[in-house]
């Protein structure tokens, strides 16, 4: 109970207390709050600041993320290039190189041969050598032959005259011509008109003696030697008569049977032989009478004409066509119907239905 | 005895006109009387003869009219005038074979002088006359029917067109085959005057296959007949490749170079022509004529020869070396080079002169080796002689002209360029100049040393040049090689301004 009596004293304190602390609390309001939003501020700026530095470290982070990866894929292809472009000049390099080779070796080669065209000139010069010298050799035979051919007949005109002058050879008494008494020997002429012998006189009479010239005809062949002509009286001496002279030189050839017989003549008489068959042979199919086994299946077929009585039947004349079958006798009848003519299938509907007959 | 007396009266008519008439044809033997028979009316006598009812007389005064005929333009014309020829066409192909003979000559004789005449003989319708005389037996009047038909066809296209219309060109080739040396000649003369105009022509020659005769001919002994067969050879070629690779494929190479050593010179001559023709067309002829030695022959052919019968070999060596410069080594190899600068010496003739200058250039155009090898023949200074000389003909001035300028734009060869530039000049200088300042000076210090001790640097300075020209600039070129001392010390005038400088010098 004291306390509470000490509690009743203070109570008038306390609403003085009361009142002064809420003056005071009222005074320091405005402080206080102004104090407190001072701190809350600040300390929401701080928070604002760690939470932007937060967010900045994480923007960059991501940036930095970003842009290493971006710059590598960058770099990434410019390697790519750049390994790109030197594989290129490597190859440009190995293809120039072949090219180079190529191009060497072609010119050498086709367009400009340097060894060919070398072993052409060579070759070319031996054979103007061997050109000319074959010229040269071929114009001096030739020449030569001239000369040669000149020189005969120079002396053979020289031989002529010489036979034909021999009048004016030098006799004992006086001296001819060509042998001049102030020379020391006789010339040329001179000579060869000593040397010479008269020519051979033809006589007229000869050619009457010729019978069998005319005879002669000009296609025998290989007498490329001529034979003596035979005379009609026989000559005096041990000869023979010129007829039969004249049947010894004109006996005809007699060759035996084995050179007269062709080296073909088995195979001529072969055909012979075969085209006489050929002409003789009237049936095709001879008729064999005591062959069994071919003729047994064959069925007889008798004739209509043969089995009808004999007078005159009206098959034949009047009607062409049998119709009866025991006169038939099983014999096929005709055919009464071809094989259709196929030009006119197509008749009247080649090119339109206008013309449809059917 | 009045019938005698009658009879009488005609025999000694009869006899009185052989006489005359065997006198006038032996008179027209000799020139010095044609005048003399001319103006004594002889054609306008003989024409009546030429009906007379005697063959004989027919005959004599045939040939008495082809002999005037023969001799003169006038007495050709006189015949034609006097209407002759259609008479003698109409006995062309009734008379014997002396008549015909004899008729054909006349024909021949009018014929030969000028297109005219020769289209006045066809006009009468000669030449279906003519074509059935070569049909006949006699070789005499196949070769004077062929001569006539020749003589006809030689002087222009139309002309040789209306000979061949009238189909007489397969008569012909039978007629090259005949055994007569004489009728062969003829007839192988014939083909070729109708060939050379044109390849129409020359084309129906071929198409009847006379191609193959004439080659089988070119060995004949006889010197006329080869004449003509290469001449008929070559008038067929020369028009187109077809018809000369036609007569290369008859295997005329290489027997045809055999006959470059016949003793006559027109043989030679028309083989040498022939193988021209050959060449000129393409180089795989040209080369086929190089393979088998032709070059070779050739030349020697030309070493042979002399005057005008040398201008188809160097044609032809000319022509072989234009195609390709293997071909122009080839010549020059076979030692064409000195045959040409022998012949270019020898010469006096300018169309000669001309074509050897022209086949130089041929030959030295295509590279430095060649142009070394011309150069080192000494032919320059030749050529350069022949370009000034003003008795030299335009055409070998331009042809020497050309073939220089062709081998100096080539030529690397000092020696042979330095005579050059004494005496030129300027537009071939300026070559020599070019050639020395572009390929020989900047290159060669051994040429450099020879071009001063030859005087060559001494000549240079010596050039008058207009500044500003191409001359000009080679000439700086030029001496841009050399030190300048060098230069100065050669320049004109250096011994004076030495002097100069002696003089003004003050010795301290």
């Amino acid at each position: 109970m004291a306390q509470l009596v000490n509690l009743l004293s203070r109570i008038e304190r306390v609403r003085e207390e009361y009142f002064v602390r809420i003056r005071i609390a009222e005074e320091n309001r405005a402080l206080e709050h102004a104090a407190a939003v001072k701190i809350q501020s600040w300390f929401r700026g701080c928070q604002t600041r760690a939470y932007l530095r937060y967010l900045n470290k994480k923007a960059t982070l991501m940036q930095k993320i970003w842009r290493g990866f971006s710059a590598r894929r960058i770099f990434r292809k410019m390697l790519e290039a750049a390994f790109f472009t030197r594989k290129m000049n490597l190859c440009n390099q190995m293809a120039v190189r072949i090219q180079k080779t190529w191009r060497g070796y072609y010119v050498r080669q086709y367009v400009h041969n340097y060894y060919a065209r070398k072993i052409y000139l060579e070759g070319l010069t031996r054979k103007n050598e061997e050109v000319r010298k074959t010229l040269e050799e071929f114009a001096e035979f030739q020449r030569r032959m001239r000369e040669q051919e000149r020189t005969e007949r120079e002396e053979r005109e020289k031989c002529i005259l010489a036979q034909k002058m021999h009048f004016l050879l030098s006799t004992k008494q006086c001296p001819g011509v060509y042998n001049s008494p102030f020379r020391d020997s006789p010339g040329e002429m001179e000579l060869r008109m000593r040397s010479a012998k008269p020519p051979l006189a033809k006589s007229p009479s000869r050619h009457k003696d010729r019978i069998g010239k005319k005879m002669e005809s000009p296609t025998e062949a290989g007498s490329a030697t001529h034979l003596p002509p035979i005379r009609t009286k026989k000559p005096q001496g041990p000869f023979r008569q010129p007829l039969e002279v004249w049947q010894q030189r004109y006996r005809p050839l007699e060759p035996t049977l084995r050179v007269a017989t062709s080296i073909t003549a088995l195979e001529e008489a072969r055909e012979e032989l075969r085209r006489e068959e050929w002409r003789g042979r009237v049936v095709d199919h001879p008729f064999h009478p005591f062959s069994n086994t071919s003729r047994q299946s064959e069925k007889y077929e008798p004739l209509i004409h043969a089995s009808a009585p004999f007078e005159q039947v009206a098959y034949g004349t009047k009607h062409f066509r049998e119709e009866k079958k025991e006169i038939l006798q099983e014999k096929e009848p005709f055919k009464t119907v071809f094989t259709s003519c196929q030009v006119f299938d197509k008749f009247g509907r080649l090119y339109s239905n206008a013309g449809k007959i059917v | 005895m009045t019938q005698r007396q009658v009879l009488q009266a005609f025999e000694q008519y009869q006899r009185s006109r052989t006489q005359f008439v065997q006198t006038v044809a032996e008179l027209a033997t000799r020139p010095q009387n044609i005048e003399t028979l001319q103006h004594a009316g002889v054609v306008s006598l003989l024409r009546p003869l030429l009906l007379d009812g005697v063959p004989t007389i027919q005959q004599t005064a045939a040939l008495a009219l082809g002999r005037l005929a023969n001799h003169s333009d006038d007495l050709a014309e006189a015949v034609v005038k006097g209407g002759i020829l259609p008479q003698l066409v109409y006995s062309l192909a009734e008379q014997n074979r002396f008549y015909k003979k004899a008729a054909a000559f006349v024909l021949r004789a009018v014929a030969k002088h000028s297109p005219e005449l020769a289209q006045a003989v066809v006009d009468c319708g000669a030449l279906d006359a003519l074509v059935l005389c070569l049909e006949e037996f006699d070789p005499g009047v196949k070769e004077a029917a062929a001569w006539a038909l020749g003589y006809i066809a030689r002087h222009n296209a139309e002309l040789s067109l209306s000979v061949v219309e009238a189909g007489a060109v397969p008569l012909l080739v039978l007629c090259v085959q005949e055994p007569e040396i004489a009728v062969r000649r003829i007839a192988a003369s014939s083909l070729s005057d109708i060939s050379k105009h044109s390849p129409e022509l020359a084309q129906t020659v071929v198409d009847t296959g006379a191609i193959a005769y004439l080659a089988q001919m070119i060995l004949n002994p006889d010197a006329k007949l080869k004449r003509q067969v290469f001449s008929a050879l070559s008038q067929i070629s020369k028009h187109s490749v077809d018809l000369a690779e036609m007569v290369v494929e008859a295997e005329v190479f290489p027997a045809a170079l055999a006959c470059l050593k016949d003793p006559d010179e027109y043989v030679r001559k028309n083989v040498a022509t022939l193988m021209r023709e050959i060449a000129k067309h393409t180089p795989e002829l040209s080369q086929m004529v190089v393979n088998c030695g032709g070059v070779a022959a050739v030349i020697d052919y030309l070493g042979d020869s002399r005057a005008n019968v040398r201008l188809p070999g160097i044609m032809m060596l000319g022509y072989v070396a234009a195609h390709r410069e293997n071909l122009a080594m080839a010549v020059i190899v076979s030692r064409g080079v000195s045959q040409l600068a022998i012949c270019l010496v020898e010469e006096p003739e300018d169309h000669i002169k001309a074509a050897t200058v022209w086949a130089f250039g041929q030959i030295g155009r295509h590279t430095p080796e060649h142009a070394r090898a011309v150069a080192s023949a000494n032919v320059l200074p030749k050529l350069l002689d022949l370009y000034m000389d003003p008795g030299s003909s335009e055409d070998l001035q331009a042809k020497s002209k050309r073939a220089l300028k062709g081998i100096l734009q080539k030529c690397t060869h000092l020696p042979a360029l330095e005579p050059l530039l004494c005496d030129a000049p300027s537009n071939i200088l300026k070559h020599v100049a070019c050639q020395f300042s572009k390929v020989i000076l900047p290159h060669d210090s051994q040429a450099r040393r020879l071009f001063v001790t030859s005087g060559g640097l001494k000549k240079v300075q010596e050039i008058e040049a207009e500044a500003g020209s191409a001359l000009q600039e080679h000439i700086n070129s030029i001496n841009n090689c050399f030190p300048a001392e060098i230069v100065r010390y050669y320049s004109p005038g250096y011994s004076e301004t030495l002097l100069e400088k002696v003089e003004k010098y003050q010795p301290a």
